[in-house]
C-alpha cells in the first residue's frame, strides 16, 4: 500500500495516472479514496472480468444473470428465486466469529436488495489441519459467527460443506450462499433511475467499523492485528428488522431502486447505483447518521459499517415508505437525491468535496496478467501405494478423516428448520431441499475438491461442476443454474493466473455442454501466505439449484426396506490421485484426478434423473468423496440400516479392491431398487448407454464388504461411528 | 373462537405458527404487534411464538417480558386462557414470572437443532389429544434451554403435575443419555400451578407437517388441537 498525502491507498501508478488523465486534474484524498475503495480487485474484478465473460449465462429460467446483486430465475407462476455466494476469506482469518457472521448477513442483503425475501443459507468452508489448534479455534468461532447470525435473523442454515487441508492454514475459507424467493413483478434493482429521486440510508449507523474492508480483501493477508478495524461488526437483530422493514416497504410498491451497502462501503454503493441508472447522485454527508463523532469524510464514504440499506424513492412516498421503518424503529436519514449530471458529488459542511464522473468510478482499467502453466503440472507420478496389510486398519483411518467425517457437530449448531420449508435436511443428502409452494421445492447444493483442483485444474473444476449437478439430481431435482465462487492466491503470480484461467475455461466448457446457466458468482484472489507467497490450492466452489415438482419426486439418501437392492450407476476406474484415500494413508498427493467425461456424466445424469421421474429408484446418492464406501456409510447411517456388497460386481477397469472401494471417479450414483425392477432398469440403462449393476443389498446393523468370497470387512454401524465417523466431533471437543 | 400471536421485535417463528393455525387447524388466527394497544382479551388464546426478541440482548426474553403487552398477559392469564409460550416465548413467560424457573444456557455451551423423543407427562388442556406416557418427536433449537428450578420447586412441579414433557429415548426412558440441553430432571414443557400456562423448548409448529418429520409425524399440531378442543369445551360452558 503506498501512501500519496498522507492517504492509504493501493491504487498503481498506472491507475493514478489513468485518474489524472480521465479527471485532467489531480484527485483529492476523499475522491482517492473512494476510487481505491471502487478499484480493489474485491469490487471492480478488474483481474477476471475479461475472463467471467467465457461463462454461459443464458438459460430458460434466467431473468438477470451475473451483473445483478443476485441471479433471478423463473420459478413459474409470477414467481422467482434468487441465488448469490459471497465469501469472507480475509476477515474470519482474523475474527472469525465477525468475519463469518458478517459474511452472512452481506449475502443476505444482496437477496434482499433485488427484491427478495432470503429463505436460506448454505455454507462451505475451508480450514487447515484441524491438528493445528488455530485451526480449531477458526473452525470452532467460524461454525458459531454463522449459527448466531442465521438463528437470530430467522433464516435457516440448510446445509453445506466442510473440508479441511494444510494449504488453508493461513487462509481460511468462508464462503456463503443464500437463496430468495419473490414475485417476479416485484423485482427492483440498484439502480438510481430517476432524477429527483431521494436517497434514503436506512439501518445502522455509520462507524469506523470495516474501514478500507474491500482493499483489505485484494490483498494478501499481513499484519493481522492492526487489520482488525478492517472487520464489520454484525448485528443480526438489527437486519431481521431491516428485512422486515424493506419487506414491508416493497409490499407497498412504491420504491424505485435498493442497493445493499457492503464492499466499499457508501462510496462503491453510490457510483453503482448512478452507473446502472444513467443519472448522477448528491449526498450531504452531514445527513449520514454516524455512530461516533470526529469521523473524516473519507472514512464516512468507504466504513463497511453493516446492517445499511439505500433506498431511492420518489419524495412523494417517503411518509408511507418511512412508516414502514418506524415500525421496527429502524433508524434513516435522507442523505442526498439522484441528479442528472452523471457524476457522484459529495457536500461537506457545504462544500463540494468530490466531484467524480460516475462513468470513471464504475469502471476500473482491467488488468491482464501474464499466465504461465506451473511446473507441478507436467510431472505426472503415478506412483501408487502398497495394497494395504491390515484391511480393517485402513478402512477406519480413512473414513476417519475430518473431510468424510460426519458434519452433525456443525449442523446441529444452525437452526435449520426454522421457517418449517425445510423437507431433505443437511446430513440427509448432497443437496439441501427447501419447499417454495404446495409442491413445488428448490435444491441447492454447494460443493468444492481443491485436492482435485491442485492436481489438475481442468478436470478438478468442472468435476466440482458435476458434482454439484450431482447432488441435486440426487434429491430429485433439475439442476436451473449454478453459481461460482472462484478462491485463488495472488494473480499477479503467473502460475496462479493461469490457473484462474484454466478453471473458468472448464467450468463455461462444462456449463455450456451440459446446458446450465451461471447465474452469478464471485471471484476471492489474494488467498495467501504472506510470509511464504504460497497460494491456497485453486478452490473453486460451485452452488447448484434445482427445481423439484411433486413430492413423489423428493429422495434422499435414506435406506427404506422397501427397495432392498444397492445399484451403482456408472463406472468405476483407477483414479485415485487427489482421492480421501491416499491423502488418509500419508501417500503423495499426485497421480491422475477423476477425469470428467462431459457426455458419460450427461447420460448418467439423465439416467438417474429418468429412473427417479418413473419410481424406480428409492435412495439416491452422489458418489464421488471418499469413494463407494464413503457414500454407501453415509447412506447406512443417516438410516441406521446396515449393508452388505461385493466389490466383484462393480463395473469398473480397477484391478485393487482399495481402488474400487476408495476411487472418486465421477457419473456415478449409488442407489436402491425393488429385486423385482432390475430388468427394467437394465433396459433403460441400455438406452441411456451406462452400465448399471447390483452390487449388495440392505440389511442388518453392520457395514460388509466382499470380494467375490473373500470376506474383506464387517462393522457393526455403532463402531464405525465411534471409532471413525464422529471424529470431527471429537475433533472439536466432544458433546454435540 | 381467536388465537392471538404476539410478535416482538426479532420473533421469527411468528409465520411458521400463523400458518399451522390458517392453513392446518383453520382457526382464525391475529398477528398481534406487541405495541398494539387493541385490547388482548378479545382473544381466547395467546401464543409467544420463537426467535430472538430483542436480539437476546441482557438475557434472552428478559426485555420482551417487560413489554406492555406483557401486563395484559397477566391479567389474561389469571382469567384461565390458554397461554403458550414456544422457546423464546418459554424465556419469556419465565423472564415475566409465568412461569417458574429459569432456562440457562446449554450444558454444550452450544445452539441446539435436532429433533427428539420426547415423553407426555401428563394430560392437560394441552396434552389431552396425545396419550400420556407416549412418546412424541419434535425439533428443538435453542441456546437457552436448560431448564431450572430449586429442589423444593421440582417437587412442586412433579406434585402439581406441572411437568408436562420431557427429553426421553424412544421407548420413554428419561436418563441423562437422551437429554439435550442438561435440563433439570430431563424437563422440556412445564405449566402454571393452574394449568392453563404452558412453556415449551420443543417447536410444535416445526413438528405439524408431516413432510418436514424425519419419522413423517405431525406430532406438534396435536399440541395445539387439544387447547383448541379444550377451549370449545370451556366456551361452551
Amino acid at each position: 500500500m503506498s501512501t500519496i498525502e498522507s492517504i492509504d491507498h493501493s491504487l498503481t501508478d498506472n491507475e493514478l495516472e489513468y485518474i489524472e488523465k480521465s479527471l485532467n486534474r489531480k484527485p483529492n484524498n476523499v475522491e482517492l479514496s473512494m476510487i481505491d475503495a471502487q478499484w480493489s480487485e474485491h469490487c471492480s474484478y478488474k483481474s477476471s472480468k475479461s475472463l467471467l465473460k467465457l461463462l454461459p449465462t443464458k438459460g430458460k429460467r434466467v431473468l438477470f444473470g451475473p451483473g445483478y446483486e443476485a441471479g433471478v430465475l423463473d420459478v413459474d407462476n409470477g414467481q422467482v428465486l434468487t441465488m448469490h455466494i459471497e465469501s469472507h476469506n480475509h476477515p474470519s482469518a482474523i475474527d472469525p466469529y465477525g468475519g463469518a457472521a458478517t459474511g452472512v448477513g452481506g449475502v443476505l442483503r444482496d437477496i434482499l436488495s433485488i427484491g427478495t425475501r432470503p429463505i436460506a443459507v448454505l455454507d462451505s468452508l475451508r480450514f487447515g489441519n484441524l491438528s493445528n489448534p488455530n485451526n480449531r479455534w477458526l473452525l470452532q468461532n467460524v461454525v458459531r459467527g454463522i449459527a448466531d447470525y442465521g438463528n437470530c435473523v430467522g433464516i435457516p442454515t440448510i446445509g453445506g460443506e466442510l473440508s479441511f487441508d494444510s494449504c488453508f492454514d493461513t487462509n481460511c475459507l468462508v464462503d456463503v450462499v443464500s437463496i430468495g424467493v419473490g414475485k417476479k413483478k416485484q423485482l427492483i434493482f440498484s439502480e438510481a433511475k430517476n432524477v429527483g429521486d431521494i436517497l434514503v440510508l436506512l439501518g445502522n449507523s455509520t462507524g469506523r467499523d470495516g474501514i478500507h474492508g474491500s482493499s483489505f480483501a485484494s490483498k494478501d493477508l499481513e499484519d493481522i492485528p492492526t487489520d482488525r478495524s478492517a472487520v464489520q461488526i454484525p448485528d443480526p437483530f438489527i437486519k431481521k428488522l431491516i428485512i422486515e422493514g424493506t419487506m414491508d416497504a416493497l409490499d407497498a410498491g412504491l420504491v424505485s431502486g435498493l442497493k445493499d451497502l457492503g464492499g466499499g462501503g457508501l462510496a462503491c454503493c453510490l457510483s453503482e447505483v448512478s452507473d446502472m441508472g444513467k443519472t448522477g447522485v448528491e449526498v450531504d454527508l452531514g445527513k449520514i447518521h454516524l455512530r461516533e463523532s470526529g469521523m473524516e469524510p473519507y472514512e464516512i464514504l468507504i466504513s463497511e459499517s453493516q446492517e445499511r440499506m439505500l433506498f431511492i424513492i420518489n419524495p412523494d412516498n417517503l411518509d408511507t415508505i418511512s412508516k414502514c421503518f418506524d415500525k421496527y424503529n429502524l433508524q434513516y436519514s435522507i442523505i442526498g437525491k439522484v441528479t442528472g449530471t452523471k457524476h457522484v458529488v459529495i457536500i461537506n459542511n457545504g462544500d463540494m468535496i468530490v466531484d467524480l464522473p460516475t462513468e470513471l468510478i464504475a469502471n476500473a482499467p482491467l488488468i491482464n496478467w501474464p499466465k504461465t502453466k506451473p511446473k507441478h503440472l507436467d510431472s505426472k507420478s503415478v506412483s501408487k501405494p502398497e495394497l494395504p496389510v491390515d484391511i480393517n486398519e485402513t478402512l477406519l483411518k480413512v473414513l476417519s478423516s475430518p473431510n468424510l467425517a460426519d458434519k452433525s457437530w456443525v449442523f446441529q449448531q444452525y437452526d435449520h428448520e426454522v421457517g418449517t420449508n425445510t423437507i431433505v435436511k443437511p446430513g440427509e443428502s448432497g443437496a439441501s431441499v427447501i419447499r417454495i409452494a404446495p409442491e413445488k421445492f428448490i435444491a441447492i447444493s454447494v460443493d468444492g475438491n481443491p485436492s482435485h483442483c491442485y492436481l489438475d485444474p481442468y478436470n478438478g473444476a468442472a468435476g466440482v461442476v458435476a458434482e454439484a449437478m450431482r447432488n441435486v439430481i440426487s434429491v430429485g431435482a433439475e439442476p436451473i443454474a449454478m453459481l461460482d465462487h472462484l478462491q485463488f492466491g495472488n494473480p499477479s503470480n503467473s502460475d496462479v493466473f493461469w490457473t484462474f484461467n484454466e478453471t473458468i475455461k472448464s467450468i463455461s466448457d462444462f456449463c455450456s455442454y451440459i446446458g446450465i446457466p451461471c447465474v452469478g458468482g464471485k471471484v476471492s484472489f489474494y488467498n495467501e501466505d504472506a510470509k511464504t507467497h504460497k497460494a491456497i490450492k485453486p478452490s473453486p466452489v460451485i452452488s447448484v439449484a434445482g427445481l423439484i415438482k411433486g413430492e413423489h419426486n423428493l429422495r434422499t439418501r435414506k435406506l427404506h426396506s422397501s427397495r432392498p437392492l444397492i445399484v451403482m450407476v456408472g463406472e468405476t476406474f483407477d483414479e485415485l490421485g487427489g482421492s480421501e484415500y491416499y491423502s488418509s494413508i500419508g501417500h503423495s498427493q499426485d497421480g491422475i484426478v477423476p477425469q470428467l467425461n462431459f457426455e458419460l456424466e450427461k447420460r448418467a445424469q439423465k439416467l438417474v434423473r429418468d429412473c427417479i421421474k418413473v419410481g424406480l429408484f428409492g435412495a439416491v446418492n452422489d458418489c464421488s468423496k471418499g469413494g463407494l464406501i464413503h457414500s454407501l456409510l453415509q447412506m447406512c447411517t443417516i438410516s441406521d440400516m446396515g449393508a452388505s456388497i461385493d466389490l466383484s460386481n462393480i463395473p469398473s477397469n480397477c484391478k485393487r479392491w482399495d481402488e474400487l472401494l476408495f476411487s472418486e471417479s465421477h457419473s456415478r450414483f449409488i442407489t436402491t431398487i425393488k429385486k423385482e425392477n432390475f430388468t427394467n432398469l437394465l433396459n433403460i440403462s441400455r438406452n441411456h448407454d451406462i452400465p448399471v449393476s447390483i452390487i449388495g443389498s440392505i440389511g442388518g446393523h453392520n457395514l460388509q464388504v466382499y470380494n467375490k468370497d473373500d470376506n474383506l470387512f464387517s462393522y457393526d454401524l455403532d463402531y464405525i461411528r465411534s471409532y471413525a465417523y464422529d471424529s470431527l466431533s471429537k475433533f472439536m471437543g466432544g458433546q454435540l | 373462537m381467536n388465537v392471538a400471536i404476539i410478535q416482538f421485535p426479532g420473533t421469527n417463528c411468528d409465520m411458521d405458527t400463523y400458518r399451522v393455525f390458517n392453513d392446518y387447524l383453520e382457526i382464525d388466527v391475529t398477528l398481534f404487534w406487541h405495541e398494539n394497544t387493541d385490547n388482548l382479551e378479545k382473544y381466547d388464546a395467546i401464543i409467544l411464538p420463537g426467535g430472538f426478541s430483542y436480539g437476546d440482548r441482557l438475557r434472552a426474553g428478559i426485555i420482551a417480558a417487560y413489554s406492555p403487552v406483557i401486563k395484559q398477559l397477566k391479567k389474561i392469564s389469571l382469567k384461565g386462557k390458554p397461554i403458550i409460550g414456544i422457546c423464546n416465548g418459554f424465556q419469556i413467560l419465565v423472564e415475566s414470572g409465568l412461569l417458574p424457573g429459569a432456562l440457562l444456557t446449554n450444558s454444550n455451551l452450544k445452539f441446539i437443532c435436532k429433533w427428539v423423543n420426547l415423553k407426555v407427562e401428563h394430560n392437560n388442556l394441552f396434552t389431552n389429544s396425545l396419550q400420556s406416557g407416549s412418546v412424541i418427536h419434535m425439533p428443538i433449537a435453542h441456546n437457552e434451554g436448560r431448564y431450572y428450578v430449586s429442589d423444593d420447586k421440582l417437587q412442586e412441579l412433579e406434585r402439581n403435575n406441572q411437568i408436562i414433557l420431557r427429553y426421553s429415548d424412544s421407548d420413554g426412558n428419561t436418563s441423562m443419555d437422551n437429554n439435550p440441553n442438561g435440563s433439570i430432571s430431563n424437563i422440556a414443557a412445564v405449566s402454571n400451578a393452574n394449568g392453563n400456562v404452558l412453556g415449551m423448548m420443543p417447536h410444535p409448529e416445526r413438528a405439524s407437517d408431516p413432510l418436514l418429520s424425519p419419522y413423517s409425524t405431525n406430532n406438534g399440531i396435536e399440541i395445539f388441537r387439544s387447547m383448541i378442543l379444550s377451549l370449545e369445551v370451556m366456551l361452551k360452558e
